[in-house]
């Protein structure tokens, strides 16, 4: 899960005039409602679902095709599994959202940001991921939903070498 | 020992491997197998993981290195038998004996420890000035200041010494780390060559704390790469340090800094060196393991060799991989100071025109030590060392610690730690680094602390479940045989004593370990709570240092009165040529 305790990541967009917004993730920290554009509902059923298909559909309401626009930059092996840096960039245009899903998470959906037209389509944050699992992203653009998946690992730790 | 000249004699003695080309009979003399034909018009020579051993060595190479996946049958997934037949070596030859675990025991006597920095200098200064200094470098690729009591209890001073004198030009790391931010930056202070990690970059904590850094902008900690120039042509050699640091070892050691394969970062940085820096090849002296330099050869481009660690793996010849922007060529060049790589280079303006490639066993007997080395050697260890010179055991047995999910020395180890601290089962890390001791010959404090010296010896004792046990072995296991190398950390199975289990390499993660069971033949329960005694634990511990407890176990007498090996069968894996037949 994560949480817009501050200023809504697209009014903070608009104000910063910067590419993309970093958050943390917060893990199951209590949520704060987003004060904002009454079109920037936010989307309490998503956030609630358990699996990462409900999620979507619970969020979007359709189905993603995977893309090679969308760039997922995430670890193999994370370093911390309570903060595990990942970030998208997509080339897509006419973006309008970039969502982030940990498939095995108690709730699979972490995070959802609305891009503003205009706004260079660049997120990087931070998940807590409960173990090994694929990460999703997601971008919403010209109305259709893209997706690139990538594996993460969270491991025990210990070596050889 | 006597030079057993005529063993070495009827030894193919042709160490030379150059790429393509078949291997050559070589001369009358000995040490001629040391005379490289000239090629090309400059030379890097490559050494690493050598693990601060000091002196010449006995270490057997493994019988079990299974590879799964795209990597099963592929070096450097091949062991014994099929090693010897990929690389067309006679089994009852001297490279026989380095290269692969054929009939160690009795080669053993016949050639010789291997190794031994005062030897490597000599063979490294020969080959040097066979082609003029100006047309050579020397280059290592990490864990050069670690596996040795000595090193461990000067931080790696010792080896900067030894590094310095040995003419080291570049190096990258990984047990390096180990000791810390602190102590890696006082070594760095006295090192005369470069430290270089192009994947090490700052914690943004750290960053926002403005900790220093090679580069504030990109939080770069270390400087990624160098040039030098050769016979007129810019050669550059980037640094990769071992990916996984702050995940194969405690946290704490690193806590400003963030590591990674970073493949998009390295893909830059060759890009500005070809493109804006005009260099003529690029080499990476990398600490990934071979498996994952197979794979980024195939991803990123413009990299002529990637001269490899890390994993230990003593190739002879180059594996080329095909990608975008044409070949890159992957090596590895062993442990322990047993090998010294030799890579020939034809350069041209702005291209690599061809190489030869050369992995040099460090005959111990067929090199005299270079007297500078050697004094230095001796000066290092002798206020030192002395402590652990008192014989405590003799092994009845081989005792060594290389092979995929078992070894005697750590059956040995397994065995001390439930003993002493009287638990069911034991743990101990699949370390790929420790020596090999020969049966009937004395062990000493100093062979023992060459098998665990490592700033996080302690040991513990805590309660687990079934459950938990599985979970540990699964999750370690995948560490070796995930079908993509880039989830790979390297290193061993953890080595489990009291414990027997059935394990299926090829299957995935959470599905390999099954059939659990105790050693009086009692099947682990998931819910059951057993005692587990280990060390090497990335969390904080509180207990003896392993050596300690194995040196008390050894002291008792009581080596091998207790059956020794924890079973582990194999399944799904029958004619693996990573597997001694």
């Amino acid at each position: 899960m994560t949480t817009t305790t501050g200023p809504h990541p697209t009014r903070r967009l608009i104000l910063q005039g910067t590419a993309s917004v970093v958050l943390f993730g917060l893990g199951n920290l209590a949520f704060a409602p987003a004060r904002a554009a009454a079109n920037d509902k936010y989307p309490e059923d998503a956030f609630k679902q358990k699996s990462e298909a409900d999620a979507i559909k619970a969020l979007y309401g359709k189905t993603a095709e995977p893309s090679e626009k969308v760039k997922l930059d995430a670890p193999e092996i994370a370093e911390n599994g309570a903060v595990v840096p990942i970030s998208v960039t997509t080339t897509l245009d006419k973006v309008t959202s970039i969502s982030f899903f940990v498939a095995e998470n108690p709730n699979a959906l972490a995070a959802s940001y609305r891009i503003p037209d205009g706004t260079m389509p660049s997120i990087a944050n931070r998940l807590k991921m409960a173990k090994t699992t694929n990460v999703v992203a997601i971008v919403e653009a010209d109305g259709k939903l893209f997706s690139a998946t990538k594996e993460v690992k969270v491991t025990v730790g210990g070596c050889g070498g | 020992m006597a030079i057993r000249r005529r063993d070495f004699l009827k030894s193919t003695a042709a160490v030379a491997a150059s790429l393509g080309l078949p291997r050559r009979a070589r001369g009358a003399e000995a040490a001629s197998i040391y005379d490289i034909e000239r090629f090309g018009n400059a030379r890097i020579l490559h050494t690493t993981d050598t693990h601060a051993q000091l002196n010449p060595v006995y270490f057997r190479e493994p019988s079990v290195n299974i590879g799964i996946g795209e990597m099963s049958g592929r070096p450097p997934h091949l062991v014994a038998r099929a090693f010897l037949e990929r690389f067309g070596i006679r089994p009852d030859s001297a490279d026989a004996y380095a290269f692969t675990s054929v009939e160690f025991e009795k080669s053993a006597g016949r050639f010789g420890k291997l190794g031994g920095f005062a030897h490597l200098k000599t063979l490294i200064d020969r080959l040097r000035a066979d082609v003029g200094d100006k047309h050579a470098m020397l280059v290592d690729g990490g864990d050069l200041w670690q596996g040795t009591g000595l090193a461990n209890t000067l931080q790696g001073r010792d080896m900067v010494e030894v590094a310095n004198l040995l003419g080291i030009e570049a190096m990258t790391g990984h047990w390096e780390f180990t000791y810390g931010e602190q102590a890696l930056r006082d070594n760095l202070e006295h090192f005369k060559g470069e430290f270089l990690a192009q994947n090490v970059f700052l914690t943004e904590e750290a960053a926002f704390n403005d900790s220093p850094a090679f580069d504030k902008a990109s939080g770069r900690v270390f400087k990624p790469s160098i040039i030098k120039e050769l016979s007129g042509h810019r050669v550059a050699v980037i640094g990769q340090a071992f990916p996984y640091v702050p995940i194969a070892h405690p946290k704490r050691f690193t806590p400003d800094w963030t590591f990674g394969i970073r493949e998009e970062e390295l893909q830059k940085h060759v890009d500005a060196l070809r493109g804006t820096d005009k260099v003529d090849a690029v080499i990476l002296l990398s600490h990934n393991g071979m498996d994952v330099d197979l794979k980024l050869a195939t991803r990123v481009t413009g990299i002529d060799v990637i001269l490899g660690g890390h994993t230990h793996d003593a190739v002879p010849q180059p594996i080329p991989m095909k990608n975008a922007g044409g070949t890159t060529l992957v090596t590895n060049a062993g442990s322990n100071g047993k090998f010294l790589a030799v890579l020939d280079l034809a350069l041209d303006k702005g291209k690599v025109g061809d190489v030869r490639y050369h992995l040099l066993p460090v005959y111990s007997e067929l090199l005299k030590p270079d007297p500078a080395m050697a004094e230095l050697i001796g000066k290092l260890r002798a206020p030192v060392v002395t402590d652990w010179s008192e014989k405590i055991a003799t092994p009845d047995r081989l005792l060594y610690r290389r092979d995929n999910f078992a070894g005697p020395v750590d059956e040995l180890i397994c065995t001390a730690l439930r003993t002493e601290l009287n638990a069911e089962i034991a743990l101990s890390p699949g370390f790929r680094w420790g020596l090999t001791a020969l049966s009937g010959q004395p062990i000493t404090m100093e062979d023992v602390l060459a098998e665990t010296a490592i700033t996080y010896p302690e040991t513990y004792v805590q309660e687990m479940t079934g459950a938990q046990i599985k979970d540990v072995l699964e999750d370690v296991c995948d560490n070796l045989f995930n079908t993509d190398p880039y989830y790979q950390q390297g290193g061993d199975m953890v080595r489990a004593g009291g414990l027997s289990y059935t394990c299926a390499p090829a299957n995935t993660m959470g599905s390999r370990i099954s059939e659990l069971k105790l050693d009086n033949g009692r099947a682990i329960s998931a819910s059951h709570h057993y005692k587990v005694a280990g060390w090497a634990s990335v969390n904080g511990q509180q207990g003896a240092p392993v050596w300690d407890v194995v040196g008390r176990y050894l002291r008792s007498g009581r080596m091998f009165q207790e059956r020794l090996g924890a079973g582990v069968t194999l399944k799904g894996v029958d004619g693996n040529p990573g597997i001694a037949g």
